[in-house]
């Protein structure tokens, strides 16, 4: 009996072509990447890591991380537990609602903030009275990266908290443990890695995220300018070098995230056979 | 503790879950809620732990011993509850799991932790898991799962345990073990305990006494013993073990469907009568009474009895016999044997809607 595959010239023609693309499509831009931005020698590349609108550009990139994580992780948490928790009029809605951010094209969205935040905007010109400014400045950015990122925790736990259903939760509760000592002895420990897994892809795309960003951030160097736009502007000014060194540093983070991705996820495989 | 349900009832949107209920159950008794799936019995055992609210109606209520709980929080209920598919809390160890209710109790009433640890031994030793304290739920057998489930829901020592399908998901041999050792628990400890189960001989042989549910509605409250002799209906009486139907038309004290007759003590008109599988009698020839002609199409030896199926052209249904293994060797009974079957008794409920005593008679004989 021949299970569909087995055949050697088959198997060995899948394999080789999907092999062929991998290298094609993902490995050698990467390897471009790395290779470009040494073109010219590590100090080179150093200068212009270390350059003072790089520097400036990295701080806010991380800092606008910093922020969103948390943000994305209690409404993640939040969202997910109401989702699967409770049954009530419109979840079905909510749960469609919660796509909003990864069906619309980010520009859009940045257009769409721009439209409400911008000091002609709708809320915009209230908050300008107020001396508030959010667009062209960093709770723009901050703005537009929540809404970017906040779907990928809820998504990540909805998932694994509908599949473990609130068996464990009621058998606590009638244990008498309260509510928070639930949560916190009972729940959480059992979504504790699809958690780390939001977290992780949430930072991937909060420091990634570029066309949201470049709508609402203004591109002031040095100021409101995150990585991804500094790369951009970089190489519209033909420093192809610099836009290739802050291109390495985006591509390390990234690596250094899949790394982590793939290690949560050997730890949850092994954590199937010994809990 | 007793519990005392008054007006219960429960409605899931527009659908009627629950007619209003009233339920007694005396202190230190063990009841089985018994009937098939959405009968509604694990709705009432839910409403009862106070994972589910009733209805708010006025004069709902829900009364541990003096305590009226009506208004309650699980949490504060006092209620140990073993859920079907054990609910273990999967990253913690056995001991962990059995300890969660001592150490999520206020400061200033939770016990030491070495009191704590002694408790827990006592109840592993209890259910015999000493040696799997540090076990995880994922290490464990089913059964051995929810033994540490049961002792997760003494060591608060509640008044009442409530167990929603305990033994549904194990298989008969460990179900069995199982039934037995949770009887003696009971006994040896005296807690009120009301179980739910759709497997009629777990509720019969468990049971001080057996609550029968359908529909949202209760049938029928007795011990076991007079659940099975005296149903209350035909649904009891159908629900409670394998039944064999008899359709046909009694003229001059005669049934009669096809060439099958049965003498019965009835008034003429069409009748249905329901007979149990052993209280039908095979033999060679048809007695002066009842003339029922029968071919043997299945035999299986199940246990102490062998069960035998009959067909015949006057039957809609084929019928189920259980004879003893001595009278299938005396019988020599094949596949297409031609027999007789007469039954010993047999039974009828003529409007079971108006719920009148049914009669349940002996065959003439």
């Amino acid at each position: 009996m021949q299970r569909i595959g087995d055949g050697v010239a088959v198997r060995r023609l899948l394999i080789g072509a999907a092999v062929v693309l991998a290298a094609l499509f993902l490995l050698l831009p990467l390897v471009a990447i790395f290779a470009q931005a040494f073109a010219r020698g590590i100090d080179v590349f150093w200068a212009n890591v270390t350059n003072h609108y790089t520097l400036a550009a990295i701080q806010l990139t991380l800092f606008i991380a910093v922020l969103t994580i948390p943000v994305c992780l209690v409404f993640g948490v939040a969202l997910a537990w109401l989702v699967t928790r409770f049954r009530f009029p419109g979840r079905r809605i909510l749960q469609t609602l919660i796509d909003i951010p990864f069906a619309v094209s980010p520009v859009v969205a940045g257009l769409v903030y721009l439209l409400l935040y911008g000091r002609t905007g709708w809320l915009g010109s209230w908050l300008d009275g107020h001396d508030i400014q959010l667009m062209f400045a960093w709770p723009g950015i901050l703005l537009v990266t929540i809404f970017v990122t906040c779907p990928f925790v809820a998504r990540e736990l909805i998932p694994l908290m509908q599949a473990q259903g609130s068996r464990e939760e009621e058998a606590a509760v009638t244990l008498g443990a309260p509510g928070w000592t639930i949560f916190r002895r009972v729940t959480l420990p059992n979504i504790r890695w699809a958690l780390l897994y939001g977290v992780i892809l949430t930072n991937a795309r909060a420091v990634g995220e570029f066309g949201a960003v470049s709508v609402v951030s203004g591109a002031i160097r040095g100021q409101t300018n995150t990585l991804p736009l500094h790369l951009e502007q970089l190489y519209q000014d033909y420093n192809t070098v610099g836009a290739f060194a802050s291109a390495s540093l985006l591509a390390l983070i990234a690596l250094l995230t899949l790394v982590a991705k793939a290690g949560l996820e050997w730890r949850a495989a092994r954590r199937e056979v010994h809990p | 503790m007793s519990i005392r349900l008054h007006e219960i009832g429960k409605h899931f949107g527009r659908t009627q879950a629950l007619e209003p209920i009233d339920l007694d159950i005396t202190e230190g008794e063990l009841v089985g809620l018994l009937g098939p799936s959405g009968s509604g019995k694990t709705t009432l055992l839910r409403i009862i732990a106070g994972l589910e609210t009733a209805d708010n109606v006025a004069g709902a209520r829900i009364l541990f011993g003096e305590r009226d709980v009506t208004h309650l929080h699980v949490r504060d209920r006092r209620i140990g509850f073993v859920f079907q598919h054990y609910a273990l809390f999967r990253h913690m160890t056995v001991f962990d799991n059995v300890a969660f209710g001592l150490t999520v109790m206020p400061r200033k009433s939770r016990p030491s932790s070495g009191e704590i640890r002694s408790r827990v031994h006592r109840l592993l030793e209890m259910v015999k898991l000493e040696h799997m304290a540090h076990r995880y739920p994922a290490q464990l057998s089913g059964g051995q799962q929810q033994r540490v489930s049961l002792a997760r829901a003494l060591a608060l020592r509640p008044d009442v345990l409530l167990l929603d399908e305990p033994f549904g998901a194990l298989d008969a041999k460990v179900r069995q073990e199982l039934r037995r050792w949770l009887r003696h628990l009971h006994d040896e400890l005296n807690f009120t305990s009301l179980f739910v189960t759709h497997d009629q001989e777990e509720a019969l042989e468990l049971s001080d006494r057996v609550v029968v549910m359908s529909n949202g509605r209760i049938e029928q409250i007795d011990t076991p013993d007079e659940l099975y002799r005296h149903p209350a209906n035909r649904f009891v009486f159908e629900f409670l073990g394998d039944v064999n139907h008899l359709e046909g038309t009694v003229r001059n004290g005669v049934l009669t469907c096809g060439d099958a007759r049965l003498a019965v003590d009835l008034a003429d008109g069409p009748e249905e009568l329901l007979l149990r599988p052993h209280e039908l009698e095979l033999a060679p020839s048809a007695t002066q009474h009842a003339h029922l002609p029968v071919c043997v199409t299945a035999i299986s030896p199940v246990g102490a009895e062998v069960r035998v199926e009959l067909e015949a052209d006057w039957l809609g249904e084929p019928w189920l016999a259980t004879v003893s293994h001595a009278d299938y060797e005396r019988l020599h009974l094949t596949r297409g044997t031609r027999l007789y079957a007469a039954p010993r008794r047999w039974h009828r409920f003529p409007d079971e809607r108006s719920k009148q005593a049914a009669s349940t008679l002996e065959a003439v004989s």
